[in-house]
């Protein structure tokens, strides 16, 4: 296969950006207290190995489980309130409502409830990332043509064969969509709940390395956020790529 | 096979009701090739919508089959101006999605999908999509588009073929040949045909009957015999005997919209 410039941008960007970053630091003798030049932080990195580690797989798992009961109940949700359209019509005005309500906000009221730990984490990512999935699938659903549902009927078929045939196959797009977007939501519940009150995790750890003022060890914490993120979001880019190609085939050309 | 006795039907809308059909009665033979026309918006979709059941009358009775209408009434195919394939499927599942619903092919449809895929094929061969079959709708054009959604419409052999304005996203030469393929295909399979149209040339070509439908709240208005020899060459549309019919159904619309 041979390597297109399209594929190496983004790592020479990335490169680029290090590089500038490292050049600005020794330049103007940036202070570390205020920007740790890379090198810090990669030396950091290396000598917290293991309880940056640690942290990220409790991250890691926290956001997963948050993430997974938000797509579990999300879609059932989603069934329910696109099955007709007058439920989504009636519905899908609260639903923007909850979902422009920041989360965040609701962090501290979790730990009274639940007391410092991983619950609160769960609860906040599963918050922040239910509603764009009810949503997606929700409007997925609704959307259906209304004309190939009359196709459909004038055949016999009942509600629910309209619903396999056409309305799950048919939210399969905007399901992988909103689970890009979850999914990275998720992560950003389950990190700003363990900034404000946990034992573990990277947000923990970047709070508390901040309080010693050790500044190279929060900016490794940020380092490792980023690449979970990355990784995390390029996993359902691939999933979605796979799952609903057609979708991008289908707007790609003018007849579709 | 189709018979309106008084049809009326008015929809409840947000600014009160509108009557989108008065007193309408329209009789359909067994086999015939019957066409509507009618000003946009004169109730013609809702037509369709009362003969496959998918509404029920305000007022009036609709029988399919000498069976009064009670629900969606199962032995019809549908064709819209969008051709509506499944972007996810090929043409050939496309086309077979019908059997995944209709009985009794519903119950067959696992155990002998080589016959169903047969027939499919051959159908679309009938159209000229048969080496296409593989392809996704998305790779096709819109002539080739609305030929699927015809084959779709037909594959489960209905009694009955409901089109609602089917080729009036096509251009001009893609139109013509599709004339020619619906002609085609009714003559070989002689269901009967309630096309929709707003283009009387076309009404003309294909129907043995021509429904003229007046201005909101609908009715017919008119009904004319169309009896040019069959099977009807495309060269028929340049006999004067075409264009006086065509000029007089012009002449009637427009009468009907100044009403
Ligand atoms: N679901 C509906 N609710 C309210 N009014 C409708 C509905 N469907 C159609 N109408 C109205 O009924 C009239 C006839 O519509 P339609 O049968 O679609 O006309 P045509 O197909 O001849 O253009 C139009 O005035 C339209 O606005
Ligand atoms: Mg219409």
């Amino acid at each position: 296969m041979k390597i297109a410039a399209e594929d190496v941008t983004p790592v020479a960007f990335t490169v680029i950006l290090f590089l500038a970053w490292e050049g600005a630091c020794r330049l103007f003798h940036i202070d570390a207290f205020i920007l740790p030049a890379p090198s810090a932080v990669f030396a950091a990195a290396a000598h917290y190995w293991w309880p940056l580690l640690k942290n990220s797989f409790v991250t890691l798992w926290t956001t997963v489980v948050g993430f997974i009961l938000a797509v579990v109940f999300g879609i059932t949700l989603g069934l329910v309130v696109g099955w007709s359209r007058a439920i989504y019509r009636g519905l899908y005005p609260v639903m923007i409502g909850f979902n422009s309500i920041p989360k965040v906000a609701v962090v501290p009221i979790l730990i009274m409830w639940f007391g410092i730990g991983e619950i609160p984490a769960i609860l906040t990512a599963f918050l922040i990332s239910f509603f764009p999935i009810v949503v997606n699938v929700a409007t997925g659903l609704a959307t259906t043509e209304p004309e190939l549902e009359d196709v459909l009927r004038a055949l016999g078929a009942s509600k629910l064969d309209i619903m396999r045939k056409v309305g799950i196959p048919r939210t399969a797009p905007y399901l992988f969509g909103a689970l890009k977007v979850a999914i990275t939501l998720a992560f950003v519940g389950a990190v700003v709940s363990e900034t404000i009150g946990a034992n573990a995790g990277v947000g923990h750890l970047m709070v508390q390395a901040g309080s010693n003022f050790q500044m190279p060890l929060v900016f490794a914490g940020l380092l490792a956020l980023a690449v979970e993120g990355i990784l995390m979001y390029a996993l359902f880019a691939l999933l979605e790529r796979r799952m609903a190609g057609w979708a991008f085939r289908a707007s790609m050309s003018a007849a579709g | 096979m189709i018979c309106l006795d008084d049809v009326s039907l008015s929809y409840k809308g947000r600014s009160g009701e509108v009557t989108a059909l008065a007193h309408t009665s329209l009789t359909v033979k067994q086999g015939e090739f019957a066409a509507v026309v009618g000003p946009s918006g004169c109730g013609k979709s809702t037509l369709m919508k009362l003969v496959t059941g998918l509404i029920r009358p305000t007022a009036g009775a609709v029988f399919v089959e000498g069976k009064p209408v009670k629900g969606p009434v199962k032995i019809a195919g549908m064709a819209f101006q969008n051709a509506n394939l499944l972007p996810w499927r090929s043409v050939l599942d496309n086309v077979l999605l019908p059997l995944e619903i209709v009985p009794p092919h519903r119950g067959r449809f696992r155990r002998e999908k080589d016959f169903y895929r047969a027939r499919a094929l051959d159908l679309l061969g009938v159209v000229g999509l048969r080496d296409f079959a593989g392809r996704y709708p998305w790779e096709m054009s819109g002539g080739m588009q609305q030929r699927a959604s015809l084959c779709r419409a037909l594959i489960h052999e209905p009694a009955l073929l409901m089109l609602d304005e089917p080729f009036a996203a096509l251009d001009a030469f893609t139109r013509e040949e599709l004339w020619v393929v619906l002609r085609d295909l009714w003559q070989r399979l002689g269901f009967t045909v309630v096309l929709v149209t707003h283009d009387l040339r076309e009404a003309a070509f294909l129907a043995d009957t021509v429904h003229v439908m007046s201005a909101r709240p609908g009715r017919i208005v008119e009904t004319r015999v169309v009896d040019f020899l069959r099977p009807r060459p495309l060269e028929v549309c340049y006999e004067p005997a075409f264009t006086d019919l065509v000029h007089e159904l012009r002449g009637k619309i427009a009468e009907v919209r100044q009403a």
